[in-house]
């Protein structure tokens, strides 16, 4: 069996009285890519923020290949080899795309091994054609697939992705959707997601949350034929 | 920043040279000293707040404290070369001190500036009660109000006799300003530099990407203090005695007046910023027509209304619009709009 990167064991999340991620246990494998589905409110966002230590869990523990996480901070959990994007593009929006992705190939690399990741990164990413233009002038979707290359440079084994299709164009998200089926090559992924097209085209397995818990896990067309599923997403009884 | 450091070097000291010979044929070297010594305060605040998006408003202490480490190393070693190096020194460990509590503390913008503020206010009340004969480090009694005169000024190293003054203290000022420009240019050249900027720009992403923003920022802000307590010794000397009036709120409120004039996010704006200004003061201060206060708000509220991206950058854009290339992209752009709207009759 493959190695486990990434585990929680009965994370919970509360703000004052309201419980927003309820003693969640997580598992996930290296190279398996898995979509946090579940309706607003759901506490997808807020596992995700827990894991990528944007805000620390109430209670529970996070191992990532066996260290506990729980209370690191965002930028040690990345300097582990952990690529996060989160739910809106967050980018260096006054600084051009090579240097966007330069500083996150700095990171991990020497400035001329940088030079080369970066320029390989725009190259897979097909922004060569506005490689020099500020991100701040740019689509949206383009700031998303930046934001994507960022992430990718480091050469990550877990990948975090907060709503990557969110706002996109069909050819944007085909584009998005080759890009993260290249990553999770080397990379273990998780997709935190709304857009179900998106998830069908994507995902195979599913983590379904409502209300702060895991309500069920499982292949993604057993997910969405699931009564219970549909009563959640839809409101009424399948 | 285009071209290589080795040219940014040649610039540096070609520009160096010609003001270092034109400008003592305007202005006389002794106000020029002074000017020089807040080119490179602004050049400080600058550094922080242009690149590492750090809004320090007590930049002015760190000033104060630079020439206060001057002024008594200098009374109780009776040579200038080591009090010039606790100078530079002092104040930037305090300012690690005071950036590590602030940065790994979390405290951002808003709370930043006022605890600056407030230190610098302390610093100020302080070295003002201290004027009791029980104030002394060494040999050298604080002063209180009327701060520390009288002490060793800069001199040839080893050659405590040998005092720099005048012209040569003027040359010196200057040689030692262009020096701290290169140094700054190669800082922001460096990935140090371009990560700092990554910082101003985006803090949480720069963190996300697996950068420890609070070290950064600790090490940039200390870097800044560094030079201002430079500016600080340097100024001691020129003025010959050090007063509590250094660290005063004015003189931190006009550090950042220097910059948003000279232009933020640029190494010259605040120099010449700083220098302009100071300049201005001292003409206005020759008369006593009109309040130098007034006269430096008035200029505040103008450039914020309409030169919000200060003097250089206006200059460079008025620079590129003029003489620059236009972006290939764009040109096709335009182009293809045209055709367009050629086709639509």
């Amino acid at each position: 069996m493959a190695e486990l990167v990434l585990e929680t064991q009965g994370l919970t999340m509360r703000f004052g009285g309201v419980v927003a991620a309820n003693n969640v246990d997580f598992k996930l494998r290296a190279r398996e890519l898995r979509c946090l589905i579940g309706p607003n409110g759901a506490g997808k966002s807020t596992f995700f923020k827990c894991v990528t230590g944007l805000q620390t869990p109430t209670e529970g523990e996070v191992y990532m290949r066996g260290v506990e996480t729980t209370h690191w901070m965002p930028h040690q959990i990345a300097s582990l080899g952990v690529g996060i994007k989160t739910q809106t593009p967050n980018v260096m929006d006054s600084l051009s795309v090579f240097e966007n992705i330069w500083l996150a190939a700095r990171r991990f690399h020497e400035p001329q091994e940088a030079n080369r990741k970066t320029q390989e990164i725009i190259e897979r990413l097909a922004l060569g054609a506005i490689a020099r233009d500020d991100l701040g002038r740019l689509a949206h979707g383009e700031r998303q697939r930046v934001e994507l290359g960022l992430v990718a440079v480091g050469d990550p084994w877990l990948v975090l992705l907060d709503e990557p299709a969110a706002g996109m164009s069909a050819e944007d998200v085909e584009r998005m959707t080759a890009i993260i089926h290249e990553l999770n090559k080397t990379a273990a992924i998780i997709i935190v997601e709304h857009d179900m097209q998106f998830i069908r085209s994507i995902a195979e397995v599913v983590t379904v949350f409502h209300q702060g818990e895991v309500l069920m896990e499982d292949h993604v067309d057993r997910v969405m034929s699931d009564p219970m599923v549909r009563n959640v997403y839809l409101g009424k009884k399948a | 920043m285009q071209g290589s450091l080795s040219q940014d070097a040649v610039k540096i000291i070609l520009v160096t040279a010609v003001l270092i010979w034109v400008m003592p044929l305007l202005i006389g070297t002794y106000t020029l000293t002074v000017l020089i010594v807040y080119g490179m305060l602004g050049l400080s605040l600058g550094l922080i707040w242009g690149f590492g998006g750090i809004l320090c408003f007590g930049q002015a202490a760190f000033f104060g404290l630079g020439a206060y480490t001057y002024a008594i190393a200098a009374i109780n070693l009776g040579e200038s070369t080591v009090p010039m190096i606790l100078a530079v020194l002092v104040p930037g460990l305090f300012a690690a001190l005071l950036g590590a509590m602030m940065f790994y503390g979390r405290l951002n913008d808003v709370y930043l500036g006022v605890i600056t503020l407030v230190v610098t206010l302390i610093l100020f009340k302080f070295i003002n009660s201290t004027a009791g004969p029980q104030y002394v480090i060494g040999t050298a009694r604080l002063g209180g109000f009327n701060g520390i005169p009288g002490f060793q000024t800069l001199n040839v190293p080893g050659d405590p006799d040998a005092y720099i003054w005048g012209d040569s203290y003027f040359y010196v000022c200057a040689v030692l300003l262009g020096l701290v420009f290169f140094l700054v240019t190669a800082l922001l050249r460096s990935s140090f530099g371009r990560i700092a900027v990554g910082i101003r720009e985006n803090e949480t992403r720069m963190s996300l990407m697996g950068y420890d923003v609070r070290a950064r920022k600790t090490l940039l802000f200390a870097t800044g203090a560094a030079i201002a307590g430079l500016a600080g010794a340097l100024f001691a000397n020129w003025a010959e005695i050090v007063t509590p009036n250094l660290f005063s709120l004015g003189q931190s409120a006009e550090i950042i007046i220097w910059c948003i004039v000279g232009g933020l996010g640029t190494r010259l704006g605040p120099v010449l910023g700083a220098a302009g200004l100071a300049y201005l003061k001292f003409l206005l201060g020759q008369q006593a027509v009109v309040d130098n206060t007034l006269i430096t708000g008035l200029i505040l509220v103008l450039f914020v209304l309409f030169l919000p991206k200060g003097v250089v950058p206006a200059l460079a854009d008025l620079w590129k619009v003029s003489f620059g290339r236009r972006p290939l992209g764009r040109i096709h752009q335009q182009r293809r709009m045209r055709n367009r709207e050629h086709r639509n009759g």
